[in-house]
């Protein structure tokens, strides 16, 4: 089994800030792997620089054996990615944003529109994808980035806090088919969020990163062994402390803000 | 070319779907042509300078494409806030392709806007001098559209939020309206106002649209034709620049 993820030494600094302070890890290949830590370590950072979107400062990144900064095609191809703010097109409905999504993957028509069906079947939404996206709940519209993500079928999916705000139901679904993904189409995981019990029940591995530095890897169960820990929430708590992190709305919130208030004005 | 085809398709069809945004934007142009044109219409005449309507119609059209088309580049910046940007950018396609695909939809858009005020105008009174040259009129149109897309994508590239977007439309794209001679003639200007007029690439639009539907000219159709090709080029290639170096 290979590695799918090889990162050494990588550093990312914004001006005198030390967003991700030279850290190394790997993840081979059909695994699940927690990226875990609090607001502000440097999580969704090193995901950015793991899907190109981002050029670190310094330091090198494997990802399915290609470097994001100079192979940029071949690891786009490689890996689906659900990001941590919504990614889809409202105006458009779920099957249009399937479809984009095939095209600019280069998935042949014939092969989209099976796998665009399996998929929306696959995560529930079979029913619904003639609708607009603006009209679908949070948790739907999660569902489908996930069933986006798959479309082109990525050796890696890249999962930044899929859950976040989502109910129990939809949260054990989701990680439902990503278990059973991850078993039989042997792709790897790399995945990040708050829920510890999430992270306990389904990583086979986690690295914990606060400020920037990874400060400890293992199993879940190496992590509890090692703090003395009941739960992994707890080894999370002993390993990076009580303080509360701030992190700052980016002009990407306010912007959200504004678009909350003029649509839903629009609506009422 | 397929990720440039679906782009390009995904800003028509959210232009169709959002009558709101098609009936708002015609609002703008058409009260420019109803208190100028008909306002102005019996002293332009006395002045000697003809049927104004038939005058300030071209401008009217140039000014809803610029408008539009100038939004329509823009427009990354609301895809870069409600996220979608950052799908197409994490997709195997290369920047080029995107920015192509978008910045061609966008200027289709911006056309379609224009013919509706083109429509429009016809209906206000405007007359065609040569119906012939209207093929010409709508390569010019098109090319309005592409320039001002192009200015957009680099202004949406560089920019992080709307803030800005005020001072775009104050500080460029109305004086650019404004010192294009869209509703007044160059001809008879202070010297100032001649120079910013010739530095202005939408005097070139201006003049090649009013000399195709109207018959009058400050330049000549070539020159408008040249500089307005070259100018496209030119601001595409750093529209694309820009996008290019978009980091998430």
């Amino acid at each position: 089994m290979g590695e799918m993820i090889v990162v050494q030494d990588l550093v990312k600094n914004y001006g005198d800030f030390c967003a991700v302070n030279h850290i190394a890890f790997t993840v081979p290949e059909g695994k699940i792997f927690g990226f875990l830590g609090p607001n502000g370590a440097g999580k969704t950072t090193t995901i950015k620089m793991l899907t190109t979107v981002l050029d670190p400062t310094s330091g090198s990144i494997r990802v399915n054996g290609h470097d994001p900064t100079r192979e940029q095609r071949a690891v786009r191809r490689s890996f689906g990615i659900v990001f941590q703010d919504p990614s889809l097109d409202d105006e458009l409905t779920a099957q249009e944003n399937m479809d984009l999504h095939g095209i600019l993957y280069g998935v042949p028509r014939a092969e989209r529109l099976k796998r665009i069906d399996m998929l929306v079947d696959f995560v529930g939404l079979a029913d619904r994808k003639n609708d607009f996206v603006k009209q679908y709940s949070g948790g739907m519209k999660r569902r489908l980035e996930v069933a986006r993500a798959l479309l082109h079928k990525p050796r890696i999916l890249f999962l930044d806090e899929p859950t976040i705000g989502l109910d129990p139901q939809t949260r054990n679904h989701i990680w439902g088919y990503i278990q059973q993904l991850s078993k039989e189409e042997n792709v790897t995981v790399f995945f990040t969020t708050h829920y510890m019990e999430e992270a306990d029940r389904v990583a086979d591995d986690v690295a914990v990163i606060d400020h920037g530095k990874i400060v400890a890897e293992g199993t879940p169960a190496e992590l509890k062994a090692k703090t003395n820990a009941a739960t992994l929430e707890d080894a999370f708590i002993a390993l990076t402390g009580h303080a509360i992190r701030e992190e700052e709305a980016t002009s990407a919130d306010r912007m959200r803000m504004m678009g909350k208030v003029w649509r839903g004005a629009g609506r009422r | 070319m397929n990720a440039i085809y679906i782009l390009c398709l995904r800003q028509l069809k959210r232009y169709i779907r959002s009558p709101a945004r098609i009936i708002g934007s015609l609002g703008q142009p058409i009260l420019f042509l109803i208190a100028l044109g008909f306002g102005f219409k019996a002293m332009f005449a006395k002045a000697g300078g003809g049927d104004y309507i038939n005058f300030l119609s071209p401008g009217i059209i140039s000014m809803a494409i610029l408008f539009n088309a100038v939004f329509s580049g823009i427009e990354i910046i609301w895809d870069r806030q409600f996220g979608f940007l950052k799908e197409t950018l994490v997709a195997p396609v290369s920047r080029l392709e995107i920015v192509l695909g978008r910045t061609l939809g966008g200027a289709i858009v911006a056309m379609a806007q224009g013919t509706v005020v083109f429509v429009i105008c016809v209906i206000a009174g405007f007359r065609i001098a040569n119906p012939r040259l209207v093929p010409v009129a709508i390569v010019f149109m098109f090319l309005i559209a592409l320039l001002f897309t192009s200015i957009g994508t680099v202004f949406g590239s560089v920019l992080q939020d709307m803030q800005g977007f005020p001072l775009i439309i104050n500080f460029l794209v109305m004086p650019l309206f404004f010192f294009s001679g869209a509703i007044f003639s160059a001809s008879g200007l202070p010297k100032a106002l001649q120079f910013a007029l010739r530095l202005n690439p939408l005097s070139y639009g201006v003049d090649g649209l009013r000399g195709s539907l109207s018959n009058v000219f400050v330049f000549n159709m070539a020159t408008d034709f040249v500089v307005l090709t070259i100018l496209t080029a030119i601001l595409l290639g750093v529209g694309s620049y820009f996008f290019s170096k978009i980091q998430l």
